[in-house]
């Protein structure tokens, strides 16, 4: 039968991001799939030479919107390493509480374009309108939606009041109650199911060969999670990853949604088991206005539109606390970073590393980001050939491609 | 501080086929342009969560075995340090020809600290 080459992206409805594949098919059966990269390469990692080691943490949080807090957070980490700095317990749960905040804010936009993807709009809706409560208590509690900008070397800049965490719960309860709601839905529905069982399917030996990483592994029965290392406060809070076995979009899907559930239980702990104390050690050369307060507008200034612009909040959201705690910085830390190291966090899409190497000056050497779209390309590749066409853009995303992440 | 296994070229592919045959994931490679010296290129491997690294310290024009051979997932990795810093890596199971991200008619190295490499393997 004669082969044809089927071009699938840079655009494509169910792509938010342009990746482009090379499909050879027969007939309607995908036979090979070729990646093609490169449509938005910025060279992020480059940019350690001419920015200092303070100013990168604004950098990396730009190398993927949705994952910005975790990509900070892993950057600190990795500083905080090799610098010796031993960060508060408080902003080590408080960096739990965003990083969780950030998982399900972006389960819940996959999930939204997962239900799109195979034409379900109406749930697609309902996802994202649970997803905006989420949104509004990063907007809350940092003063952005989205870059939430959180993390400094040696701690957060922001901090939570006992009236915030008490909104929050509160927050969390309607979208706990809202989620269970679609669990039916996603979970049970007759055409979901037909859409995604036994599609893509990637089996155990085969995920972890090709380095799988995030729902992609666990989908496919492995326990495995960056979680489980440690790092923030999970040393403290206790984790069990979400295991699926079925290796199939559906089970993809799956850990997904269960993740979004567990991650308002993460919240939860970490809110209940805060100690009160310090939220930063102060770095030497950090910039001047790293210095640690909740929402003071800062930069971005969104809260003080809020403050100017009552219209601009949503009535169930509480007016920002632009107060500054006292005794919120706890020692000043002197020096550069001078040597290397490998630090992993979880992200929504799975794990991410960051290796950091510094020389004793200002400007890092060398900043390397592994991020988990790019670990789950070669799965994907292997996941293709046999499928129908018709199911392409179902396994595409079901790996929630993140291109910006991949190419940096 | 970052402990690394020192390697040799001509282990690079015996190392990565006993972890392989192991059980360790291939987590990725990481390039580092180290000056006049050359380069380093960093092999971070994983297993139950426990990580190790090995480090290849290479003069420039070096020519590195692939491991993509018996690591597919280091086809991608490859081609990003052909692309960015010129290194060349001999049977690669997808080459690029150090177009990974940039255009064909590039011919720099964009990661190296003096970009003077070109990217013919």
């Amino acid at each position: 039968m004669a082969r044809t080459i089927l071009p699938f992206g840079p655009q494509h409805p169910v792509l938010p991001e342009p990746l482009h594949l090379k499909l050879v098919i027969e007939d309607e059966t995908v036979i090979e799939a070729l990646p093609t990269l490169g449509y938005v390469h910025r060279g992020l990692e480059k940019l350690c030479e001419v920015r200092d080691f303070n100013q990168m943490v604004q950098i990396v949080e730009r190398v993927c919107g949705i994952c910005s807090c975790l990509h900070a957070l892993c950057y600190c980490e990795g500083l905080e390493q090799i610098m010796g700095i031993e960060v508060p317990r408080r902003a080590k749960y408080l960096r739990t509480i965003w990083g969780e905040l950030h998982r399900m804010h972006s389960h819940l936009l996959w999930l939204g374009l997962f239900a799109d993807a195979f034409g379900f709009e109406s749930l697609f809706m309902q996802f994202w309108r649970v997803r905006e409560r989420v949104m509004d208590i990063m907007e809350a509690t940092c003063g952005n939606r989205v870059v939430v900008s959180v993390n400094v070397v040696g701690g957060v800049r922001r901090d939570l009041t006992a009236e915030q965490c008490q909104w929050i719960e509160q927050q969390l309860v309607i979208i706990e109650k809202e989620v269970r709601q679609l669990t039916t839905t996603i979970l049970n529905d007759y055409t979901v199911k037909k859409r995604t069982v036994g599609k893509g399917v990637l089996s155990k030996e085969t995920a972890y060969q090709l380095g799988a990483v995030g729902p992609m592994l666990r989908g496919s029965g492995w326990a495995q999670d960056a979680r489980m290392t440690g790092y923030a406060a999970f040393d403290e809070i206790g984790f069990e990853p979400v295991v699926e076995h079925d290796g199939d979009c559906y089970a993809r899907s799956t850990v997904r949604f269960r993740e979004t559930l567990q991650s308002i239980d993460l919240v939860r702990l970490a809110i209940a088991r805060m100690p009160a104390g310090e939220t930063s050690v102060n770095v030497e050369g950090a910039l001047e206005d790293d210095t640690p307060h909740p929402i003071a507008g800062g930069r971005a200034g969104t809260m003080q539109r809020f403050k100017r612009d009552k219209h601009a909040r949503p009535a169930d959201v509480p007016a920002p606390n632009l107060d500054l705690p006292a005794g919120h910085v706890a020692v000043k830390v002197k020096g550069k970073p001078d040597g290397e190291a490998v630090t992993r966090v979880e992200q929504p899409r799975g794990e991410l590393m960051y290796y950091l190497k510094g020389t004793g000056a200002k400007y890092m050497d060398r900043v390397r980001i592994r991020t988990p779209t790019f670990a789950n390309i070669p799965p994907l590749l292997a996941m293709l050939p046999g499928c129908e066409l018709a199911d392409v853009p179902v396994i595409v995303l079901s790996i929630d491609p993140c291109i910006s992440c991949t190419e940096r | 501080m970052l402990e690394t296994i020192p390697l040799t070229l001509d282990a690079v592919r015996d190392v990565a086929k006993a972890c392989f045959d192991d059980g360790w994931r291939l987590v990725t490679l990481t390039a580092v342009d180290t000056g006049e010296a050359g380069f380093d290129i960093l092999y971070h491997y994983d297993k139950d969560l426990v990580m190790k690294h090995y480090r290849l310290s290479i003069p420039k024009e070096t020519v590195v075995p692939s491991i993509s051979p018996i690591y597919f997932t280091a086809l991608l990795v490859e081609n990003e340090i052909i692309d960015q810093f010129g290194i060349c890596f001999s049977d690669l199971v997808l080459d690029f020809g150090g177009a990974l991200y940039l255009e064909e008619e590039v011919r720099t190295t964009p990661f190296c600290k003096v970009s003077v490499a070109q990217k013919q393997c």
